[in-house]
């Protein structure tokens, strides 16, 4: 997959109504150009995951993806032999030889593909996605590395199984914690943070169908205000495209502070923030 | 090209950011597929492979102003104002006497540029700006924070964000809500126009001593390496963000299930797994080990020349009191007091702070750190809960003022709990000189260490988490 130039990245995502920003659009060109991983880095809901899913649907590509979690192993993220079936296998044939039996278990027939090697081995190329890189432990990442850098996997018995067509590679963290040095210098970097107000009502107006120009830029501006408070959790893109709709649904067209002192639990999740967010915004009907 | 990157790449590991070998030549094949020509694709592009840490950008940003300022954004494709032709530094000095020069006039360009988002225009306006107020001497080793400020001085932001506001509000009656939007919309505008006049300063800089000399005079500690004792507010704001990752990290640690198979076989459960296989039991099955389950407390000296360290670390016990529920937390002066519940989770941490000033009883007599009352008074209140599970941990400089230390109440506390463990933020070379009684404290201590910066709070965390910090690992 090629892109001739950022812009035409750019306009790709927007026609699935996805609105990248320069750095996005430039990282993911390169990422293309020069066929390496992302690690898309940034807090919760700005659209790290669905970048990748933008992308697939732009490249027409499948989606794989493997969902981080502590406790993740080989097994599950790679490869594992489905050994019930080998030992069918070995207790139903009794008439050849160990060395022929042998042989036969270890082939691709008793493989079970986990996403990894499924995106490796794709006829078609894919899109991988590897979600919440950072809840593996240190020692799992590891796994990843082979992948990564040179897009094969080695397996004991069969030997180095290579990619026949070059996946896309996108992983996402929320930097709950610092990822190993050798996991990055293989990925290129791409920091997603909140966007500035114009691309903000962009994104409403896009994901929020009925909105009108005017609602999208006062919600745009209000997220913004918001977020400039010190709060523990910041509203995230879709809390704001929630709240959009939450407007919508309640045929509002034009946000005050007594609406948004309704309507704040829906961008804010923590009782101290509302607080908070209410004191400085929000003004009851009373006064 | 290649000369100026290489320089680039010089520079950004001379600050600090680690920039590998193969990041740099990713680097090079990355700036071969891209035109070089566009600024922002540049610098997006040398961002994307060789800086892979947020808390670098800073530096990373500073290094690449100085580095590529040269390189014309892709919409500034106008000419430059007619004042700033040639090498304006040169004719700032003798200007004002041949042409005089006409700040309202300039203003008013400004607030229209600002009035009409018009980049190209308030560029320029920058440009005019720093011409005639930075005053620019030529071979002056300075950063440039010095004519950034004399321009400022003279241009009245704040009147011009007020005359802005008005503009935009208008005759139409507006609510104070909206008028609030509004501000935040003129101050972020107004922002700009500061880092235009900023990056214009800077370009000069350049161009008068050299790219290498303005960007040692640029460079800063990156955060990780700022001394705790003397950061400024805006610093801790930044360290703020990465003390999340780290308590996550010391919390996920201390909370780990340990994956071996140590436990028992459980023979039922290995019997049933058995009947998939035609009664082969190929899957043994075990019992879980009992999770380890710590108990952390910390304490905290938080008197006066303690300040800024202990507002660090009440802001990383904090930040682990959010994710970690067996964690007691206490501060002291010269007795101490419990804070646990001050810091519990969801509770605002600069609300938390002010009622540990008010609200904790820590200063018994006179308000100067006594470690030796503190403890006593610790083991007298406390010490029946301290169990073998518990991991003490002390931030402190140890600095008694000449009193008694008493350390033996401290062996005590070494005897009841698993563990003792003190965090120092003075450099090692400083401890027991004056009234640091370091060394009387470290004797029972399980492992002290030096926390000047937020690289060895890391460091400390890291040793917990590697494999071979064993000896740390049984401390927790």
């Amino acid at each position: 997959m090629d892109f001739d130039s950022p812009q035409a990245v750019s306009e790709a995502l927007v026609s699935v109504d996805y609105l990248p920003n320069d750095r996005i659009a430039q990282v993911v060109f390169l990422a293309a150009r020069l066929d390496k991983p992302i690690l898309v880095e940034g807090p919760a809901g700005v659209g790290k995951t669905e970048l990748a899913k933008a992308l697939s649907r732009v490249t027409g590509r499948e989606l794989i993806r493997l969902q981080c979690y502590e406790g993740l192993d080989e097994a599950k993220a790679l490869y594992e032999w489905n050994y019930k079936k080998q030992l069918l296998r070995i207790q139903a044939d009794t008439d050849h030889e160990w060395e022929e039996i042998e042989q036969d278990i270890f082939s691709e027939e008793f493989l079970l593909t986990r996403p990894l090697l499924a995106a490796i081995r794709s006829a078609d190329p894919v899109v991988l996605l590897i979600d919440e890189v950072d809840r593996v432990e240190v020692e799992t990442e590891a796994l990843l590395l082979e992948i990564l850098s040179d897009f094969q996997v080695s397996i004991p018995e069969l030997g180095t199984i290579e990619a026949s067509t070059q996946p896309l590679v996108v992983l996402t963290s929320n930097n709950t914690r610092e990822l190993s040095e050798a996991l990055k210098r293989r990925c290129l970097f791409l920091h997603i943070d909140y966007p500035d107000p114009a691309r903000e009502q962009q994104i409403l107006n896009a994901r929020v169908p009925g909105l009108s120009e005017h609602l999208a830029a006062q919600v745009a501006n209000v997220a913004r205000s918001i977020r400039n408070l010190d709060l523990k959790k910041a509203p995230s893109v879709s809390e704001t495209i929630d709240w959009a709709r939450t407007l919508l649904a309640l045929s509002i067209e034009e946000v005050d502070g007594a609406v948004l002192g309704d309507t704040l639990h829906v961008l804010l999740k923590y009782q101290s923030d509302i607080e908070k967010a209410a004191k400085e915004l929000a003004s009851t009907p009373g006064d | 090209m290649l000369g100026v990157i290489t320089g680039f790449i010089d520079e950004l590991r001379e600050a600090g950011v680690p920039v590998s070998m193969v990041e740099a030549i990713d680097a090079m094949r990355a700036v071969e597929a891209i035109n070089v020509g566009d600024r922002v694709a540049l610098r997006e592009t040398l961002r994307a492979t060789m800086v892979k840490n947020l808390r670098h950008e800073r530096a990373f940003d500073t290094a690449f102003e100085v580095y590529f300022s040269t390189i014309p954004v892709p919409s500034d494709v106008s000419p430059l104002p007619e004042q700033g032709k040639d090498l304006p530094r040169s004719e700032s000095e003798d200007r004002p006497q041949s042409q005089p020069f006409d700040l309202d006039a300039l203003l008013e360009r400004l607030f229209q540029a600002l009035a009409d988002m018009d980049g190209a225009a308030l560029r320029q306006g920058a440009q005019t700006a720093v011409d005639q107020l930075a005053g620019m001497e030529p071979g002056r080793p300075v950063g440039g924070t010095y004519y950034l400020y004399r321009t400022l001085r003279r241009l009245d932001l704040a009147g011009l964000e007020e005359r802005l506001l008005q503009a935009l509000i208008g005759d139409s009656e507006m609510s104070e809500f909206d008028q609030r939007l509004l501000r935040e919309e003129v101050q972020s505008r107004i922002e700009e126009l500061r880092e235009e006049i900023q990056e214009e300063i800077r370009r000069r800089l350049v161009a008068d001593r050299g790219r290498d000399a303005v960007a040692r005079t640029l460079r800063r500690p990156l955060i990780e390496d700022v001394d705790l004792m003397h950061a400024t507010a805006g610093d801790l704001k930044e360290m703020d963000a990465a003390i999340g990752p780290l308590t996550r990290k010391l919390a996920a640690r201390l909370a780990r299930r340990r994956r071996k198979r140590t436990g028992r076989l459980d023979f039922r459960r290995t019997v049933r797994r058995s009947l998939a296989t035609g009664g082969v039991p190929a899957d043994p099955q075990f019992r879980h080990p009992r999770p380890h389950r710590p108990e952390v407390w910390l304490l905290c000296d938080v008197s006066g020349s303690m300040a800024t360290f202990s507002r660090f670390t009440l802001q990383f016990t904090h930040a682990m009191a959010t994710h970690f529920s067996k964690l007691r937390s206490f501060a002291f002066v010269d007795t101490v007091d419990e804070v646990t519940d001050f810091f519990g989770p969801g509770v605002d941490f600069g609300s938390a702070l002010e009622r540990v000033a008010t609200e904790a009883e820590v200063v018994w007599l006179d308000g100067h750190s006594d470690y030796g009352n503190s403890l006593e008074n610790f083991v007298k209140r406390y010490g029946p809960q301290l169990t073998p599970r518990t991991t003490v941990i002390i931030t402190g400089d140890a600095r008694n003022n000449y009193r008694p230390p008493r350390d033996q109440v401290l062996a005590e506390v070494t005897r009841m709990a698993r563990a003792v463990v003190w965090l120092n933020p003075e450099p090692s070379t400083y401890w027991d000189t004056g009234d640091s009684m370091m060394s009387h404290y470290a004797r029972h201590c399980s492992s002290v260490h030096e926390v000047r910066t937020l690289r060895q709070l890391e460091q400390f965390v890291e040793e917990l988490t590697l494999p071979t910090g064993r000896s740390l690992q049984n401390v927790l």
